[in-house]
Parts: structure tokens; sequence; C-alpha cells
């Protein structure tokens, strides 16, 4: 199996059963198999189509890890 | 023959003239949506009474308006069908997702907002794949839709209602979405014209995202002609969506009667594989020989990157699928995330993962260098012709069922439409013939903003051809 279908559906929020885990287990590791074929492709300077994280964050006064960090919205 | 089968501007210039009125038009619509949505799971929702009502109000505009309101209202009494993504004020909007079951929007999507204001009449809402996740309408949560020139047959997806709803006579027009082929796939396996426009020269406001970089608003028409009226309609800036484009300034119907000798038509040599099923091989290449009966000129290209385009698509789509569906948490609108249906749930995972710390760069950020390749294919192939024509669809319309099991099968379906929503152009679906009584369409691709000259193109191809006078045989 290329992915571990319970941790990824505990990162999405979505509740599984044990069949749809096993079930959803190969048919997307059929998937990311089949994208694997990207990677024949040499993309060394090429550019994304989206903006990097740096130029997303190049108007921001306030970043943090590569992140726009704002004030707090909740306190403790 | 009965008002329902009309096109866009027959209706009008029958309602205009007064020959028949907006009320007897729409039931005649409504009469055929009662007659076969119980077989072919059109309909998600039918606005019988709205409709009327509307009508009503239309046929009192056109016997009391001005010429001049008369013309700025370019859908005055003429009923249209609404994909079940747009969101419509008041009327149930489900993305045929039990998630959105109960959903009842309190505002109009941009481009609803514009039809009505155009004068059209909204009879109901179409099925669908749930959240436009898929290629034949098998994904819906309530049920396939069937295709009425064989109900066998899936009509193609995710715009499978919209597209079944045109070719049954139920309703003069109808809205899609295309992120990888919703609205070119079912127009190809249902006999219509589909348009899938440039991104970002429809608003996407109201309209359910599913990923939002390839999203496109379309629509299907029984000519194409009728396809560039209703454009006129939906292009155009919209404040509520940042990625709309300023406003075209062209009248999208001035060009359809030009001649198209000399123009330079493209055909990738990569789209003629030994994948392509035979029929529809040959379907295409007596396509290229009308378009030569016509005079434009042949001219070989290369769009080398196509063959990686399912799989950039398959991982920038489910990315921005995760984040799009993140939204319905069960808290503030929607149910609990375990009614998503099964192909919902592989994409959000699909995604999750591909996002997913350790993963990003290896698959997203890869995919989208390969997305910048797959543009410029385009780009250089546009340097050297004016636009270019494939198949939409590699075959001809599968049963029912045939792919359901395997979903790579399925997603591979879309390997002639994904490229044109990774680059970001328009693209035009247009009948093309038949196959053992099962339709094929093909596919003209030009350059960003080239709508006006796909409409020309398609327009003589049509014209010449005449395949969309015929009709299924609905029982």
């Amino acid at each position: 199996m290329k992915i571990d279908v319970g941790h990824v559906a505990k990162l999405a929020n979505l509740p599984l059963k044990p069949e749809e885990k096993e079930k959803f287990g190969k048919q997307l590791s059929e998937t990311l198999s089949y994208v694997d074929k990207l990677n024949s492709i040499n993309t060394r300077n090429v550019e994304s189509t989206s903006l990097s994280q740096e130029e997303a964050l190049s108007n921001t006064k306030s970043q943090h890890n590569g992140l726009f960090k704002v004030k707090a919205i909740l306190e403790e | 023959m009965k008002l329902n089968e009309l096109t866009i501007k027959e209706a009008r210039e029958g309602l205009k003239s007064k020959k028949f009125s907006s009320v007897e038009l729409t039931t005649d619509c409504l009469e055929q949506i009662k007659k076969y949505n119980i077989t072919l799971n059109v309909f998600i929702t039918i606005t019988e009474k709205e409709a009327l009502e509307q009508a009503k109000k239309a046929d009192k505009q056109l016997n009391n308006g001005t010429i001049e309101q008369l013309n700025n209202c370019s859908l005055l009494g003429i009923p249209i069908a609404l994909k079940d993504l747009f969101t419509t004020k008041a009327v149930k909007t489900t993305a045929a997702s039990h998630v959105l079951k109960d959903y009842i929007p309190s505002y109009d999507a941009t481009v609803v907002r514009k039809l009505k204001n155009a004068g059209a009449v909204i009879i109901g809402k179409t099925n669908l794949d749930a959240w436009g996740h898929g290629g034949s309408g098998e994904n819906s949560d309530f049920g396939p839709t069937k295709n009425p020139w064989n109900k066998k047959y899936v009509p193609g997806g995710s715009s499978s209602g919209s597209a079944a709803a045109l070719a049954a006579d139920m309703c003069i027009a109808s809205t899609g979405t295309d992120t990888g082929g919703s609205v070119r796939l079912p127009a190809s396996f249902c006999n219509a014209v589909g348009l899938k426009p440039t991104y970002g020269r429809v608003s996407r406001y109201g309209i359910i995202a599913m990923a939002s970089s390839l999203d496109s608003i379309g629509h299907f028409t029984k000519t194409v002609e009728d396809s560039s009226l209703f454009f006129n309609i939906t292009a155009g800036k919209d404040p509520m969506d940042g990625t709309t484009l300023p406003n075209p300034t062209e009248d999208f119907t001035t060009n359809l009667d030009k001649n198209i000798k000399g123009l330079k038509i493209g055909i990738p040599k990569e789209f003629v594989t030994s994948d392509l099923d035979r029929q529809v091989k040959t379907k295409f290449e007596q396509s290229i020989k009308v378009f030569e009966s016509l005079r434009a000129e042949i001219v070989e290209v290369s769009l080398p990157y196509t063959e990686y385009g399912i799989a950039a698509y398959y991982i920038i789509q489910p990315s921005e699928v995760s984040s799009n569906l993140a939204r319905y948490d069960g808290i503030r609108f929607g149910s609990a995330r375990q009614n998503f249906g099964d192909e919902a749930k592989r994409r959000i995972m699909l995604g999750t993962y591909t996002l997913s710390a350790g993963y990003y760069d290896a698959y997203y950020k890869k995919a989208m260098q390969v997305r910048t390749l797959i543009k410029k294919d385009f780009e250089d192939a546009f340097r050297k012709v004016d636009v270019i024509i494939t198949p939409v669809s590699p075959t001809p319309p599968w049963k029912l069922g045939e792919k359901i099991n395997d979903p790579l099968k399925m997603y591979l379906s879309d390997i002639f439409t994904v490229t044109a929503n990774l680059a970001g152009i328009p693209g035009l679906s247009v009948p093309a013939g038949f196959t053992n009584g099962h339709p094929v369409g093909i596919q003209i691709l030009g350059p960003q903003f080239s709508e006006g000259l796909l409409f020309q193109i398609g327009h003589a191809f049509e014209q010449k051809t005449l395949f969309y006078r015929q009709k299924p045989l609905l029982r």
C-alpha cells in the first residue's frame, strides 16, 4: 500500500468503516502509482503555475515559519 | 414540431412574433420532463410553480415591453435548466450529494442572477456526479442519469443531467461546469453543443466550488449560435469573483457567418494513437475532411506533454477538492462528513495526502510544474495554428456500471479534456456524428479569449454537417 488510509482519513476528518479502509487503500494506491509517471519528467528550472510561498508572502508585514502572522483571535 | 424542441433563437423569434406564449413553451418543457424524468433521472428538483409564474411575468413583458426592453432581455420567457451546483435563492441546491440534500441557499449565483435578469425561466435543477466528481453521472447520490440516446448507457459527466435534459428536449438550454471536461464530455455523449470558456471569463461566485484553479462555468445548447447568444449573457467581470476578467467588448454572435477559408486548424498527433477507439477515430478523420472541404488549412501539431495531463490533473484537482470540501464540517451547513459518497471520500483523501507534510513537493509542486509545461505546449502550438481540434472522448459512451468499480479507468476517459483546464483555455464541443447510434463529438480548442473564433469555426462545421438536427427516440 502506498498510502496509510487510516491516517489520511483522520487528517481529513472522514470517519471510515474498516471495509472502506481496505477498498479505498487499494484504489488510492493504484491512482498514486499512476501519477508517479510525472517523476520521469525533468522539471528542474520549470516554474510552477502558482505563486511560490515566498511570492505569496511578499506583501505581508508580519510572517512566521512561512505563514501569515496575525493577531490572536481567541485567548486562553 | 413541439415547442420544447426549439432552439433559443427559434423560441425567441416565436415569442416576439406572438406565435406562442412563454407559458405555452414552458408547459411543453414541463410536460416532456414529466413524461421522461422517471426513466432518465435528469432532474433533482423541478420548479414547476416558480417556472410558470416566471413565464406569466415574461408574457406580460413580451406584450407590454418596449423594443429596447425586449432586446435587453435576450432570454425573455425561455426555459433554462441549471446544474444543481448553481446556487439558487430559495430553491434547494444539493450538488447531488447527501451532505447538502436539504440545503436551501439564501442567494443566487452571479450567473443565475444574470440569466434571470435576461428574462430566463428557470425550470429546475439537474442531476450530476456529486460535487462534479466524475465522467459518467454515476457518482450522483441520487442515482445515475440515463443517456436519452440509449438508457443502458451513461450520458457522460459530471454535468450529466444538463446534457440529458437538453438532448431530451426538456429545456431550451442548460448550464454546466467544466473542471476537467464536465461540459464537453456529456455534450459529446448526448449530441449537444457544450462550451467550456476561458478560465475567469464567467463568474464562479455562487457555484459550489470543486477545484478553484480549474473550474470553468459553461453551458449546453442545441446549436453553436445558441451557445454564443448564451455566452453574451454569462461572460464578464464580477466583483464577487476576483479571478474574473474584464467584460468582453465583442458580441459573440457577430462572426458566426464568416467563412473559415484559410484558417489554420491543428491536429495534435499525440491524440490519434492506438488507444483511440477505431470508430471514434473514423468520425474524427471524417470531421477533418469536413474542415478541408470548408477550405481550412489542416496542420499537424505536437502537444508532447498531453500524456501527463491526467497524472497532473489527478494531483492538482483532488488537492483543491480536499480544501474546498473541508468547509462541509457539519457545523455551519451540510450534514456530517460520513455522508460524503465514495468518490468524494476518495478525492478528499487523495488531496489530503498529496498536500500533507513531506509530500507537497513530490506531488503538488511537481504537478504544478508539469502544468506549466502543458500550458507551454498549447502556447507553442497556437503560434502555428489558429485552433486545435481533437476527439472529446477516446471512446464512445460506455454502459452504466462498466467503470464504476475502477476509479482510475474512469479518470482516464478525461484524457483529451483535462489539458484545456490545466492551461485555462476555452473549448467548444460540437456533434460529429454517430457510432452504432451513440453520439460522438469533437472539441475545438483555442487560445485564451478565443471563444468568438471557436463559435465561428463550430458554426461552419455544424451548418455543413447538421448532426444537431438528429434527435433521440425517447420511450
